[in-house]
């Protein structure tokens, strides 16, 4: 029962997250990018839900083309982490042998840096941009996917079925792509939700530091780096992106759970 | 129960005021009943067998007895009293005590019911320091004695080893001590060597009931296999469904069952029929020599030393014959099966199928081998893709059959699905689908592209004896009709008999003698074979 209401809940909210970027755009109540300098950091009030930040722009507007920019940023990530990382792990765990140690040496050596400072050392290479920030991010995510793939390979291959799929005749790699793939998907969904989650606080995280989104485009992350000379004046500017973040994360993590007991038989209750 | 029954041994031991008597039991959750209305009685030192297939409740009877049933099922009505005092009544910590002490319980898997990570020693002690009062020195020397008796070499080193040290007989015999060191009144045991070759079967069991008959205790032998209740029981409880249906003196039950169900037990007992000798066909498939060898495991610092699984092996199967492969676990057996289809790489010697060498590489006739040979695997649960559609699962060796169109396929796929008996099934995922009906998959996915030769690893020992029957049914039906050879690979002799022209008895890696079937049986010359022979179950004594 409890475990219902945590899907419902983190449903909820991912639906909510995901509608609000899909709307944001088309639609915003008004123009986040728009500058009014007469109306800078109002209160909120009827106008202006959250009110207006330094510069006079809504801040329900910058919040909902943020979610947009957040959300895209951690999807493609995610993207990438998952096939990088897949392609990795499946060829590591079938190859077995010298392959897998010298791919799975390297990931390792990845694996032990926090994937946050392997991210800015490589967005300091390729330099701040949306596309910079996936492939940093993706990069950064690559190791921990390859490492969980290559464990499912790893148990699923010794399994009858797939030496029975080779008694029939069946090459390698139709084996590995008809019987051994279908069987990480499982682990990997669960995996690919946390990642999400990782990833819009990576982003977020590099935003403040600078390094993230440019400006004037707007994410949550740069709206919580941009609001802090104001909030002893302004506290809505930091609390709204920062209530945001927090929420999404929640919603992503309830979802994973939820996803993880689904598809896991044995954590079902009897 | 009958008059008659009052004139023989376990007859008396009945009369006599009982040790364990169950009432009435009825085990479920909610309105389904695992266990429907069963009462027996068992005398002090007396052996129960609980026969039956899976689905009968027998095992759910004997959990709960000890209030062990697995969560869900709970007991709904009935009494269980041991020496009068009410299991069923008595507090959480009585039945505490009595676990283990006055009831001892050996478990079928050897491999999960010791703890891997404690010593024996620690293990064998805990049951004692529990339900004793023996000091520190006193415990050690039990402890060894026991594992004396129950034929472990170098006992005190036994202590100090861990549970991944010893074959699965040897856990299995190990257990077997730890449970009897308190001396229980009465041990039950659950199926306690299904998981074990015939062998090693008979070795665990022998010393059961010896130990049983010097502590006079009395066990509920739990299990599938009539061969075990004739050797072992003195009474037998036959249930069905979870309601008994047939109770006596176990020979009785045996050589003149009453009920239509223990009838039908009794005829899947495996029979060595007549059978005509068949007519020399050309060589199949020829093994030269057939070397497989292991590679030790690499550790930190070393290489562990491999082994040599199959020692230069001579071996041909001709056309349309089946040719059985017997041994115990770790004879290597699998190992030349799997060399025999190149699963596995063999390291020296040569294969030759219809006369062309196919040992290595991927040329013509190595492809050709390939596809005429097929495999199937002795456990139908993981042999099968869980996420495929068992259609599927038939119909993928065809991708190799060249010019075959889709519609030649579906006819081919439902035609076989017929000969297997599952028609109409191939919309089924495995998982909806019982273990017997599984195998019949696996078998249609290996005889689907009509194969000249069949390897089949173990295909019945998973299975009820009653599907044991019909499977075997089935793969001899299908050989007459289709004329492939079948190389039959199995511990069982009873098995093997059934199905068997030829025998080759496999032991350490070698053939240690090979025949046709009756003189094998008949007149065995090895001392291996001798022994494979004695320690299979059968009816009559």
């Amino acid at each position: 029962m409890r475990l219902r209401m945590n899907a419902a809940i983190g449903g909820t909210l991912m639906a909510l997250v995901t509608g609000t970027a899909i709307t944001s755009a088309f639609w915003t109540p008004e123009n986040p990018l728009r500058i009014a300098m007469r109306a800078r950091l109002n209160a909120p009030s009827a106008a202006h839900w959250l009110g207006t930040d330094e510069v006079g722009r809504d801040v329900v507007s910058r919040l909902m083309a943020g979610a947009g920019t957040s959300c895209l940023v951690a999807a493609l990530t995610v993207l990438a982490a998952v096939v990088l990382g897949s392609l990795i792990g499946l060829v590591s765990g079938f190859a077995r042998g010298w392959v897998d140690r010298v791919l799975m040496l390297v990931n390792d050596a990845l694996l032990a840096f926090p994937g946050i400072l392997l991210a800015l050392g490589l967005l300091a290479v390729l330099g701040a941009s949306q596309w910079g920030i996936v492939a940093a991010l993706g990069l950064a995510y690559t190791p921990t996917v390859a490492r969980i793939v290559r464990g499912a390979v790893l148990s699923i291959r010794e399994r009858e079925f797939v030496e029975a799929s080779r008694s029939i005749g069946n090459s390698a790699l139709y084996t590995m792509w008809r019987h051994v793939l279908p069987g990480t998907v499982s682990p990997l969904t669960v995996l690919a939700t946390s990642l999400f989650g990782w990833a819009i606080l990576a982003e977020s995280a590099l935003s403040f530091l600078g390094l993230g989104v440019p400006p004037p485009a707007p994410t949550w992350g740069n709206m919580l780096a941009a609001a802090r000379p104001y909030l002893e004046s302004a506290i809505w500017l930091g609390v709204a992106p920062g209530a945001c973040i927090a929420l999404t994360l929640l919603g992503v993590n309830l979802l994973g759970d939820a996803l993880r007991d689904h598809l896991d038989p044995r954590s079902r209750p009897q | 129960m009958s008059m008659a029954m009052q004139h023989d041994r376990p007859g008396m031991l009945a009369a006599r005021a009982a040790l364990l008597s169950v009432e009435g039991l009825r085990v479920g959750a909610g309105r389904f009943s695992a266990v429907d209305g069963v009462s027996f009685d068992i005398a002090p030192g007396e052996i129960l067998a609980l026969v039956g297939e899976s689905g009968s409740g027998k095992t759910a009877t004997g959990r709960a007895i000890l209030g062990l049933l697995p969560p869900g099922l709970e007991r709904q009505a009935g009494a269980i009293r041991l020496e009068g005092e009410d299991l069923a009544r008595v507090p959480p910590a009585r039945l505490r005590e009595l676990r283990g002490g006055a009831i001892g319980m050996v478990f079928q898997e050897p491999m999960v019911s010791l703890n891997p990570a404690m010593t024996i020693g620690a293990q064998l002690g805990e049951a004692l320091a529990l339900h004793s009062s023996l000091g520190k020195e006193a415990q050690r020397a039990a402890c060894i004695a026991m594992l004396k008796r129950v034929q472990i070499t170098d006992p005190e080193g036994c202590l100090r080893a861990y549970p991944h040290e010893f074959s699965g007989g040897m856990r299995q015999r190990i257990m077997l001590a730890a449970v009897m060191l308190p001396k229980p009144r009465l041990l039950i045991a659950d199926e306690p060597t299904t998981a074990l070759d015939n062998l090693a079967q008979a070795e665990v069991l022998d010393l059961m009931v010896e130990l049983a008959h010097e502590n006079g205790t009395a066990v509920l032998l739990v299990t599938h296999n009539l061969g075990l209740v004739a050797r072992y029981a003195d009474r037998a409880l036959v249930m069905q469904r979870g309601r008994v249906v047939e109770e006596g003196p176990a020979r009785q039950v045996l050589s003149a069952p009453r009920h239509d169900y223990t009838r039908l037990l009794v005829s899947a007992m495996p029979q060595r029929l007549p059978r005509p000798p068949r007519p020399q066909g050309e060589v199949l498939l020829e093994a030269r020599g057939l070397t497989v060898d292991y590679p030790g495991r690499s550790r930190l610092f070393r290489r562990l030393p491999g082994k040599r699984a199959v020692k230069g092996v001579d071996l041909e199967i001709r056309r349309g014959e089946t040719v059985a492969l017997v041994g115990g676990s770790g004879s290597g057996k699998t190992t030349l099966g799997r060399a025999m289809l190149r699963l596995v790489q063999p390291s020296g010697g040569q294969l030759l199928f219809r006369g062309k060498d196919v040992t290595a590489g991927s040329t013509g006739a190595a492809r050709d081998f390939r596809l005429a040979c097929q495999i199937v695997f002795q456990d139908p649960y993981s042999s099968l893709d869980p996420r495929q559609r068992v259609g599927e699962i038939v119909a993928e060796p065809l991708r190799h059959e060249a010019g075959m169109d889709a519609a030649a396929r579906a006819a081919r796929v439902a035609e076989t699905f017929r000969a297997v008996g599952l028609p109409g099934m191939d919309r089924r995922f495995p998982h909806q689908l019982s273990g017997g009906q599984r195998q019949r998959v696996a078998i249609a996915r290996a005889i689907v592209r009509r194969p000249a030769l069949v390897v089949a690893d173990e295909p019945v020992s998973a299975l009820d004896m009653t599907v044991q029957k019909q499977i075997l049914a089935l793969v001899r039906q299908l050989q007459e009709e289709r004329g492939f050879a079948c190389l039959f690979i199995s511990h069982d002799l009873g098995a093997v008999a059934e199905v068997a022209d030829r025998v080759l008895v496999m032991q350490d890696g070698a053939i240690v003698e090979q025949g046709c079937r009756d003189a094998i049986f008949d007149a065995p010359r090895h001392p291996y074979t001798r022994a494979l022979l004695d320690a299979t179950p059968r009816l009559a004594p």
